[in-house]
């Protein structure tokens, strides 16, 4: 369809990684919805993903009864939707995730607050 | 001497002589000069004197019964106001209704005066334009009774002062914002088919009745009577909308097309817009009036039939995402008011779990979802609480990039999972909540890729007060954020439980009642 | 057949169109709610001036009825004797 308009329709997108101080990062916890939507949070392209998982990821997800269970050896990655397995002594960029990548991981054996995937 | 009455003009007489017979086709400047917006959209109109405006009301009707509308509406105000009359409320939580409304919908109200000034100064038709301008006053009287009726409210509780200022930067309120941002920056023809028809049409059932009934039922004379008195207008309102798309879609054949797929991208983020009366209905009302759910079904299900089966014979199709919200009128609520819940923290309105009483209503209007779903994830949240643990959400979230909803939305045969949906335009990843938002940004990718999305922009450092110093060593950006919004701490956020509203509701409940 | 439906704020004056309303059409339905009544019919709805004017005892113009009404469904015509809603199915 493209913007039908009467004069040259050009504007700049707002969300150029230029603008942003740290490239956002989009994470979500499958299962657990309790945290209502995925994340969005500003992660340096050289974080360590072991840093992301130990350092950022309590934080953001320690509120949560399951949080203390996971067994991470177990954890299941996703980047768009695409299964991956991380390599926690390698760097987000080295992953090939930048500016408004999303990563899920899933938890095989959680489903949240009486298994009802919150 | 022999008197004969004069035969008095009927109706359709006296209106084509005040709006038809008053118009003319401008000979000394082009036509296409003096409406230039008419034919870039690719609608074709062959004549505009097709349009028939079935209230064929004129001015001088339209003065009198307004007139009329307003010297009701505020004596009940005054009434309202003299009697103290938000100690009548069912409960201190339904005010938070109200603090949702004028932040979100009232500033609407207003852009929609804006908006139809505008497409009716662009029209070359005398109907519609006259039909316009009486919608574009119409909304304006809607803003000003809104916030006159609200203003009482404002001199006793939290949240309402800076509704203006928070409609413009609150994360939640870039829903309905850019909503209407959307439709007013469309072309005339694209804005009446998404506001005066899907929104004013097929929709506003389910923002209004809501409310409006939401107020009858507890206690609220202040809402209720500027809820009716709007309403009036909007059955004028409803009708244009349904007027002129027959009339758009019986001027030429090609015009379906177009018409049709303005229908599925408008139905779709007005549907979404909507997000924010289903978490109201069942969440937020003391005495509720119905269900989400039954809202639904009565008003877009049955209704919406009935509407749909009527348009048929112009070639036009139930809109895309339909049998998505149908399927969603059984979570959507649920979920919505976690996200709040989530983030009560940042809104400058109170939010609370449900009570135990709360929870009989829900799981007995959602028996196959609510105690399987939901349930669990209530009570958890109680028990956190009365451990002196309420749960607040410390991190930002990810909003659609065109609804811009934080993207709590689940896959619609899987309530259970997240819904994902990625593009990639001009070199970068954006994201949506559903199939309906990503085609619509598909569609117009040059257009979404400038939402000023409230996460966003609190990254890249735009939401500060002026005076903030990041410098220092208790700087806290949240903290900020709501400075910038003009949220105050501990008095226009967080539980309900807590707030000092609470406080003042039954300490003066308690004085109405006693010496 | 789908319903058409006309929704009216509850006072004096709609009592007396609402009853003019259901004397005119055999097959109403009222739905009686706190501040508002709402009547549906399969297909057609009539409201008739004279039939208003001999419930509320005076002269009625129908575009006074505009003043109550919060909402209704169908399409819409209006002549000084009648307002009528229909869908065409």
């Amino acid at each position: 369809m493209a913007v039908k308009s009467i004069a040259p329709y050009e504007f700049e997108q707002k969300d150029t990684a230029d603008k942003f101080p740290t490239p956002l990062l989009y994470i979500g916890w499958e299962d657990h919805k309790m945290f209502c939507a995925p994340f969005c949070a500003p992660m340096p392209p050289t974080m360590k993903f072991g840093d992301l998982v130990n350092g950022a990821l309590p934080g953001m997800y320690g509120a949560h009864p399951d949080f203390a269970r996971i067994d991470w050896d177990q954890a299941e990655w996703f980047m768009s939707g695409k299964p991956f397995t991380p390599d926690m002594d390698k760097t987000l960029a080295e992953h090939g995730l930048g500016h408004k990548s999303v990563i899920r991981f899933r938890t095989p054996g959680l489903t949240g607050l009486s298994g009802s995937c919150f | 001497m022999d008197m004969k009455a004069t035969k008095k003009l009927g109706l359709k007489e006296r209106y084509n002589l005040m709006t038809r017979d008053l118009a003319w086709n401008p000979s000394y400047q082009a036509v296409k000069d003096v409406f230039p917006y008419m034919e870039y959209e690719g609608i074709k109109i062959h004549d505009w004197d097709k349009f028939e405006d079935p209230f064929r009301m004129t001015m001088d009707s339209y003065w009198k019964y307004q007139a009329e509308k307003e010297r009701k509406l505020y004596a009940i105000i005054d009434a309202f106001t003299q009697n103290n009359g938000h100690l009548g409320v069912t409960d201190g939580r339904y005010i938070n209704t109200l603090k949702l409304f004028l932040t979100g919908v009232s500033p609407l109200e207003y852009m929609a005066h804006r908006g139809f000034a505008h497409v009716g100064r662009q029209y070359p038709g005398a109907g519609p334009r006259v039909a316009c301008m009486m919608q574009s006053l119409d909304e304006i009287r809607h803003a000003q009774t809104q916030i006159h009726s609200l203003s009482n409210y404002n001199k006793h509780y939290n949240g309402f002062a800076d509704w203006r200022h928070q409609h413009d930067r609150v994360w939640y309120l870039s829903v309905p914002k850019s909503f209407f941002d959307d439709a007013v920056s469309a072309g005339p023809f694209e804005f009446i088919v998404a506001i005066g028809f899907a929104f004013e049409y097929v929709l506003t059932n389910l923002l209004f009745v809501p409310f409006i009934s939401g107020a009858a039922y507890n206690g609220d004379m202040g809402a209720m009577a500027f809820g009716f008195s709007a309403q009036s207008d909007e059955s004028r309102h409803m009708t244009l909308g349904l007027e002129i798309i027959k009339f758009i879609l019986e001027q030429d054949p090609d015009n379906l097309p177009i018409v049709q797929a303005w229908l599925d991208k408008w139905f779709w983020r007005g549907y979404r817009v909507l997000t924010l009366v289903a978490m109201m209905m069942d969440y937020m009302l003391p005495k509720r009036v119905m269900s989400w759910k039954e809202a639904w079904e009565i008003y877009a299900e049955q209704n919406g039939a009935a509407l749909f089966n009527d348009l048929a014979r112009y070639g036009i199709k139930v809109p895309k995402g339909w049998e998505q919200a149908c399927k969603d009128k059984d979570h959507l609520s649920h979920q919505a008011w976690n996200v709040f819940y989530n983030y009560g923290a940042a809104a400058p309105f109170h939010t609370w779990a449900p009570s135990e009483k709360d929870m009989e209503w829900l799981s007995a209007k959602y028996p196959e979802t609510f105690d399987k779903y939901y349930r669990p994830l209530w009570q958890h949240y109680a028990k956190e609480q009365a451990e002196g643990k309420r749960f607040y959400n410390g991190t930002l979230p990810m909003l659609c990039q065109v609804c811009q909803v934080p993207m709590f939305f689940t896959e619609p045969d899987d309530p259970t999972k997240v819904a994902y949906r990625e593009s990639e335009y001009k070199g970068m990843k954006y994201h949506c909540c559903s199939d309906g938002c990503k085609h619509i940004f598909d569609n117009e990718p040059e257009k979404y890729a400038q939402s000023w999305l409230p996460v966003h922009q609190i990254y890249q450092g735009n939401c500060f007060p002026e005076d903030v110093d990041p410098t220092q060593p208790d700087f806290n950006p949240l903290a900020e954020v709501l400075r910038w919004y003009k949220i105050r701490q501990g008095e226009d956020n967080m539980d309900y439980a807590d707030s000092p509203d609470k406080k003042n509701f039954e300490n003066w409940r308690s004085q109405a009642t006693g010496n | 057949m789908s319903n058409v439906f006309i929704a009216f704020q509850k006072n004096e004056d709609s009592r007396a169109i609402v009853n003019a309303i259901l004397a005119d059409n055999p097959g109403a339905i009222v739905s009686d709610q706190p501040a508002m009544v709402k009547i549906d019919v399969p297909g057609h709805l009539v409201v008739r001036k004279s039939t208003i004017e001999e419930e509320i005892g005076r002269a009625f113009d129908l575009q006074e009825m505009q003043v109550h009404l919060i909402t209704m469904s169908g399409n819409v015509d209006e002549t000084d004797d009648e307002f009528t809603l229909t869908w065409h199915q």
